[in-house]
């Protein structure tokens, strides 16, 4: 009797132990084995970085467009930006409620200290420069804090890299205006379909491309669906031959626009912040 | 039971009361909307049976097919190929919102808000040809 109790109890005992020690030891050894398979393929299993994360392993595959902006040379050709702006906001029916404060802008111009805040020493730039306008847009930037903050995906990244707005998605959060650096979003406080004093809000509604509502967020969509069809954004149609505007692949060696960064010197609005913009300003 | 003079009639004008709009409907042939269909064209992107019960669920594929996976290739329909879009696909044959959507929607008492942003057609005006 006492003897067999002596041994249940033993059996007992080494069982429990084995019971709990051996799973997690399992475990252990799987856990080593799956992070031994990641640590294989993890380099060649990141997926088509857009570019940016320069020299991080290999070229980046799949397109990153990008747009370089002569500013020179729309200081030399006044009303080339109002067409360019005008271009744009006419087909996508670019709403204007006629203030600043509810204003919809998707293309537009600031100053210099406006444009490229944050350095002091540009405040004492030259006189042409303080003059000049910057046309400025959504810079599609290859790491965009808006598509972080939206919680609906409403706003994301499209496989050329372009930052995309499904406007049936927007629930109007405004998480992704308080996420940008640079203020390239705008919120639609009123119908884009109503009207003040019997002037409509959009003078004539493009009937190619809808409208929004009130409560949507929108901003420059870098004409994504132009450029699928093997067209050029429309303003930088608008700039004709001039070469104000040049879009194209900034992962293409070959493309005009990484020729033109090859051999122009261009800058970036707030590159310190780390959101890589695709946008590039010749001063 | 307590009462039940009143109960049991009032039970009856209820109950009768309830069913007074199916008896009153009994019998009577009430017509399906008749939408105007496109003239000059034969044949849609899909089999009218399967447009008739589910081109919502169509214009939901579509609209993730082209805005979120960018496959904006267009589709083909008796030998033309339309875009992927309600603006610029589907209205361009279904020309009139008011003959063709609004009938259905109407009588089955369904408001779709599609046409808070999208631009429906002017009425009876084609859009330009098929690409």
């Amino acid at each position: 009797m006492d003897s067999s109790r002596r041994k249940f109890l033993k059996i007992a005992g080494i069982t429990a132990v084995a019971g709990i020690g051996a799973p997690s030891a399992l475990n252990m050894l799987m856990k080593q084995e799956v992070q031994a398979s990641s640590a294989g393929d993890g380099h060649g299993a990141q997926p088509a970085a857009h570019g940016g994360e320069g020299g991080h392993g290999a070229a980046p595959v799949g397109k990153r467009y990008g747009m370089v902006i002569d500013a020179v040379k729309f200081h030399e050709n006044p009303g080339m930006a109002e067409k360019c702006i005008e271009a744009c906001h006419s087909y996508y029916n670019v709403p204007d409620f006629g203030n600043k404060k509810d204003e919809i802008k998707w293309l537009w111009q600031v100053p210099f200290t406006n444009a490229f805040p944050g350095d002091e020493s540009h405040y004492k730039k030259d006189d042409r420069t303080h003059a000049m306008q910057f046309m400025v847009l959504c810079n599609h930037c290859d790491n965009p804090p808006c598509v972080r903050a939206c919680p609906t995906k409403a706003t994301f990244k499209n496989a050329d890299g372009m930052v995309m707005m499904d406007f049936h998605r927007c629930i109007g959060c405004r998480f992704c205006m308080a996420a940008c650096p640079y203020g390239a979003r705008s919120f639609n406080w009123r119908d884009p379909r109503g009207s003040k004093d019997g002037v409509p809000f959009i003078k004539k509604v493009n009937p190619e491309f809808p409208t929004r509502m009130r409560g949507v967020v929108e901003k420059c969509s870098f004409c994504d669906l132009r450029v699928k069809r093997g067209l050029i954004p429309l303003c930088v149609e608008a700039t004709g031959d001039s070469k104000a505007m040049v879009f194209g692949d900034l992962n293409d060696p070959n493309s005009e626009i990484s020729q033109v960064l090859k051999a122009r010197f261009t800058i970036q609005r707030k590159p310190s912040l780390g959101t890589m913009p695709s946008v590039f300003y010749i001063i | 039971m307590y009462d039940g003079g009143k109960i049991i009639p009032g039970l009856i004008i209820f109950v009768g009361l309830m069913l007074f709009a199916i008896f009153n409907n009994a019998g009577k042939k009430i017509e399906a909307p008749k939408v105007e269909k496109p003239v000059g064209y034969k044949e849609c992107v899909k089999p009218v049976q399967y447009m008739k019960e589910s081109h919502m669920d169509l214009l939901n594929i579509w609209r993730d097919e082209v805005i979120r996976e960018g496959k904006r290739e267009p589709v083909e329909a008796g030998g033309a190929m339309y875009e992927k879009s309600l603006q610029n696909g589907c209205m361009h044959c279904h020309t009139s919102k008011k003959k063709f959507c609004d009938t259905c929607h109407e009588f089955a008492s369904v408001y779709p808000y599609c046409w808070d942003c999208h631009v429906a057609p002017q009425e009876d005006v084609a859009l330009k040809e098929a690409r």
